[in-house]
């Protein structure tokens, strides 16, 4: 293992070791993804049978809205617990005050970063996998009904959740650990403009160009073509991945100078306190 | 006359400035490799800033810092993995266990035989039956033994120390000095210790530089500043520094490093 590679691996294990040691907050990880999926899998039930009964929908279109439903519930909760995973685990070293001991080792910051994200893919795969197979067994939807263009969209949104945890670490380096707050409610408000449960056509006009400018919008555009008529949309997938890369280049910019600037003002010495 | 250590450490006219606020002025000292340097003022003298920038923690205002003949502004990492720090100041994940938590450290530091190295840092600082305990249930003579066995993990040749016997028993304190002693007569390394124990200072240091309001006030050898004082001890010295007395004694300050050499040199012989 290269020495890059090592020290990646040496701060992961940190964060695998307590796990390993945390029971609650294993179980925690897999709580609020499958809360999400009970939640919206039993309200899209009602309405789709309320529908059905009152013979306001064609057949199979009640299926079809569920589908559409639960499979962007299950993929917005992909971004936002690979977003939670990078910041959680950012905080959890400030917390117990080793951030210090970190920045005075050889690891550099873009293997810190490497190594949250790591963890935070690890993080995502063992919430959303409860999630998927509760979906699964109440609801009988099978996420990777999909397809395989299923992977593409998963990658886009893990990678939106990055950049946007990115600018969420940049906000703690600034402002120190009194920022965190925005570690849980940054991504909450960007789900009004990700498109999750509508099409972006239901916004207002003048905020389209919000939704247009999120890789998560293009994404569940993509998504309700698949699940509604089995067409992938390939230009909403380049469009997502294109929002990626910018935003990802743009987020690591703002990160490595703030990370700079935190150096200069002497915020790295004092960001737990 | 021995020929002078190459430096482990040279600062050379290193600034600070927050805002209005000049944390560290002007300061320049270099360490000689296989010494010890006392960092001593009062608080706010601007020790910790300038441990900070030693360990590129902190970017100075202006003035250049080499340690282990790497420049910290452009190469700091290369610098970082020979060296090392310790400060009870900073934890170590406290749900980890003490070995899982040197084992971290053992990647981050690019340790080979990460578990043997463990076993033996166990072995010296009696850590053995501590090793699969939770690292946040320790005492903190434990901690500080545990905090010691993580900064020794990567063999460093050059250790700062952020008064590493702060809120220890007199007992767990004097082990972790002859530890410090006996690793540095082994292994050759340079300490740069922060501390407001005099005692420990007097006992650990060759060298020491005094620090008030961000400026160097002077240094020295512990005896030298004794003889240029005219005390008995450095307790005393410090007193007279931070209340601004004047040296009651006759020997003017040293100022540079082959002169600190050349002191210690002249004060280990007096000894023999």
């Amino acid at each position: 293992m290269s020495g890059s590679a090592r020290r990646i691996w040496g701060l992961m294990y940190r964060h695998l070791a307590l796990y390993r040691r945390s029971w609650p907050r294993l179980l925690e990880l897999a709580y609020w993804p499958t809360l999400q999926v009970l939640i919206w899998g039993f309200t899209s039930s009602f309405f789709a049978s309320r529908l059905a009964h009152a013979g306001a929908t064609q057949p199979g279109a009640g299926a079809i809205a569920i589908g559409a439903l639960l499979g962007a519930v299950l993929l917005w909760e992909v971004a936002m617990r690979s977003q939670l995973g990078v910041a959680i685990s950012f905080l959890e070293e400030i917390w117990s005050r080793n951030l210090g001991h970190l920045f005075v080792s050889p690891l550099r910051p873009s293997e810190l970063v490497a190594a949250l994200l790591g963890v935070s893919f690890l993080r995502t795969v063992v919430g959303i996998v409860p999630a998927a197979l509760v979906t699964w067994l109440l609801y009988h939807y099978d996420v990777l009904s999909v397809g395989p263009v299923l992977v593409l969209f998963v990658i886009n949104l893990l990678v939106m959740g990055w950049w946007v945890s990115l600018g969420v670490l940049s906000v703690i380096l600034r402002h120190g650990a009194g920022a965190e707050a925005f570690a849980w409610s940054l991504f909450i408000g960007v789900t009004p403009f990700a498109a999750v449960f509508y099409p972006v056509s239901v916004l207002p006009e003048p905020l389209r160009w919000v939704a247009d400018a999120l890789p998560a919008s293009h994404v569940f555009e993509g998504l309700r073509a698949v699940v509604a008529t089995g067409t992938v949309r390939w230009d909403e997938l380049a469009a997502a991945s294109a929002l990626n890369l910018a935003w990802l280049l743009a987020a690591a910019w703002l990160f490595a100078s703030q990370f700079r600037a935190a150096r200069v003002s002497g915020a790295l010495v004092s960001i737990g306190e | 006359m021995p020929a002078a250590r190459p430096d482990a450490i040279t600062v050379d006219r290193l600034t600070k400035r927050y805002g209005s606020t000049l944390a560290v002025d002007d300061v320049s000292f270099s360490v000689p490799a296989g010494r010890t340097l006392g960092l001593l003022g009062g608080n706010g003298a601007g020790k910790t800033t300038t441990i900070s920038m030693l360990l590129g923690l902190l970017i100075p205002t202006t003035g250049r810092i080499t340690v282990l003949g790497h420049d910290i502004a452009r190469n700091r990492f290369a610098a970082l993995a020979r060296m090392n720090f310790s400060s009870p100041y900073l934890s170590l994940p406290a749900r980890l266990s003490v070995r899982e938590n040197l084992r971290v450290y053992g990647h981050l530091y690019g340790v080979r035989r990460i578990d043997r190295r463990i076993d033996e840092l166990a072995a010296e600082l009696d850590l053995a039956a501590l090793l699969d305990r939770p690292a946040g249930l320790l005492s903190a003579g434990q901690k500080t033994r545990v905090a010691l066995a993580k900064s020794l993990i990567n063999r460093p040749e050059l250790l700062l120390l952020d008064e590493p016997t702060a809120s220890l028993d007199p007992d767990t304190g004097d082990l972790v000095r002859s530890w410090l002693e006996r690793y540095q007569a082994e292994s050759g390394c340079t300490i740069l210790l922060a501390s407001h124990n005099m005692a420990e200072v007097e006992r650990l240091c060759s060298d020491v530089l005094m620090l008030r309001q961000g400026r160097t006030v002077d240094h020295g050898t512990p005896a030298g500043l004794l003889a240029r004082y005219g005390r008995e001890d450095l307790e005393a010295v410090f007193l007279d520094i931070a209340r601004d007395r004047q040296p009651r004694g006759a020997e003017p300050p040293p100022h540079t490093a082959a002169e600190l050499v050349a002191e210690d040199v002249m004060d280990a012989e007096g000894r023999a």
